[in-house]
């Protein structure tokens, strides 16, 4: 039976890739090319050693972005959210950047640290940055003074209060939030290495437009870019599944 | 039997908590509004105080203010000739609901203010907290996996863990459905006979009063103020249809402005 639920996404996976490739062959010309071709241009970048040379450029950048954001905005919205007085002094400003798309600060980010690897990580972490630290500030907010009163009940130092009550009380609201920014982050690196990087997923889409036209290539950059997307989110559901930290979701 | 009770009693001004024309104003809008006002009160070591009144007449604010969560506006509480000024660990609240810690397992959630203690202590006594709350078996159980009158018990474990001087409980079995909540204050009753601990216990339930307290304070409707003090001298375990507790029971329904024929 559990066979059969999985069975059915995958035969229609099957069935839309079918009809693509009939698509294509009924009407030759370059509009898009088939399943094939797409997957064709997979194992010829795979065996040149692109696409793994790529994907790992990509994920570095993302990484490095993502992690400096999580360490900067998340201790920073926690303190915000819990020291009121500093959130209203501070919001004006981070509603003022917030809605700056983080392309926008490609021109800055090139004039600042020129085109390469500093470029990218810098564009993602702006992008991951205003995200996180919102998130951080209303998970505060979120938490039921019940456990803020019960930890002061048991005479806890500032430090153990953070770390046994403060922290794991925000934790499930963090992961989502972490998750759906790092969705984010991925969406900016390849926006940002079109344009500020020679190297990555990004780039590969629109080094192989430029050189020649491979939309085979283009399209097996994107499946890529999907796939590995894809993973990222499972990789953090899965953390999100975790007994200690999945407490909010289970409970009520 | 006198030798033991009289190790217990000596302590500096004779009670264990007093409470001293106390008041607490809230302002809202710039309005002031009274919760509660001129509230004396002197608890003794080991008694099991009930504070009933109408609901919203401030019996939670009263319950903050002597535990240290909320600064009365005047008056002060003293425990043990000392003024209370903030949360202690000497002092436990026990919320309604939602009090225990859903991230810690139910052993996590006991021992949560034992980190000071030896790791074997920690053990030892989280062992015999589990034993005292009949959580035997769900030791590493998480709360959400707990019906709601054992997530109650683990909150008094929790409490009990840390060996506190008083216990206040804020309608500790209110959320609880009324079969569960008739076994829990058995529980409780039995917990506090072997622990012997100063309770102040807050509800709604004039019933839930006069089966546990030894004395029950009634509070006005708002802003609260003492409107008596009935003392219920029946003996544990308690006959809810003998004639002394009907006939204090509708003493006390009638204090409460409650008529007792549905």
């Amino acid at each position: 039976m559990r066979f059969f639920v999985w069975l059915r996404p995958v035969a229609f996976l099957l069935v839309l890739l079918i009809a693509w490739e009939i698509a294509v062959r009924m009407h030759p010309g370059l509009i898009l090319p088939g399943p094939i071709a797409a997957f064709a241009g997979i194992f010829e970048l795979m065996h040149h050693g692109l696409l793994l040379k790529y994907a790992v450029a990509s994920l570095f950048r993302v990484t490095w972005g993502f992690v400096l954001a999580c360490i900067t905005a998340i201790p920073l919205g926690l303190a915000l959210g819990w020291r009121r007085r500093g959130e209203i002094a501070l919001s004006p400003l981070i509603e003022l950047f917030r809605p700056i798309s983080p392309l926008a600060w490609i021109p800055i980010a090139i004039l600042w640290f020129g085109v390469g690897d500093l470029s990218a990580i810098f564009l993602i972490y702006v992008a991951c940055f205003f995200p996180l630290l919102i998130t951080a500030m209303s998970a505060v907010h979120n938490i039921p003074a019940v456990y803020i009163n019960a930890g002061r009940n048991f005479g806890l130092s500032a430090t153990a209060f953070v770390a046994r009550v403060l922290y794991p009380a925000v934790m499930p609201q963090l992961l989502v939030g972490m998750r759906i920014t790092l969705g984010v982050a991925w969406l900016v690196v390849v926006a940002a290495e079109m344009i500020a990087v020679n190297s990555g997923l990004g780039f590969l889409i629109v080094d192989a437009r430029n050189a020649g036209n491979r939309y085979d290539l283009v399209l097996a950059g994107m499946i890529a870019i999907g796939v590995i997307g894809l993973l990222l989110d499972l990789a953090m559901r899965s953390l999100e599944q975790m007994k200690s930290f999945r407490w909010r979701s289970s409970e009520e | 039997m006198a030798l033991a009770q009289a190790v217990v009693a000596p302590i500096k001004n004779g009670y264990k908590l007093r409470a001293e024309q106390l008041g607490v104003v809230y302002t809202s809008d710039g309005k002031n509004l009274a919760a509660i006002e001129d509230i004396n009160l002197e608890i003794k070591d080991g008694e099991f105080i009930c504070i009933v009144g109408p609901s919203g007449c401030g019996k939670s604010t009263l319950l903050n203010v002597m535990g240290g969560f909320l600064s009365p506006t005047s008056g002060s509480v003293t425990i043990d000739g000392e003024r209370v000024t903030g949360p202690d660990r000497r002092r436990i609240l026990v919320f309604q609901e939602r009090g225990v810690f859903p991230w810690l397992t139910v052993e996590g959630n006991i021992g949560f203010g034992l980190s000071n203690l030896s790791r074997e202590e920690r053990e030892r006594r989280i062992a015999h907290y589990v034993q005292l709350v009949r959580l035997q078996g769900f030791e590493k159980a998480y709360p959400s996996d707990l019906s709601g009158g054992m997530r109650q018990r683990l909150q008094v474990a929790r409490a009990l863990a840390v060996d506190p001087d008083i216990l206040f409980l804020d309608e500790p079995f209110g959320a609880l459905d009324s079969i569960t909540r008739v076994i829990m204050r058995g529980e409780l009753l039995r917990i506090w006979q072997t622990e012997r601990r100063t309770v102040v216990f807050v509800t709604h339930d004039i019933d839930e009063a006069v089966q546990l307290a030894d004395r029950i304070i009634v509070l006005s409707s708002r802003p609260a103020r003492i409107q008596q003090i009935v003392p219920i001298d029946i003996p544990h375990p308690r006959n809810i249809s003998s004639p002394r507790y009907l006939e204090l029971r509708d003493e006390l329904l009638k204090q409460i402005g409650l008529a007792y024929e549905i």
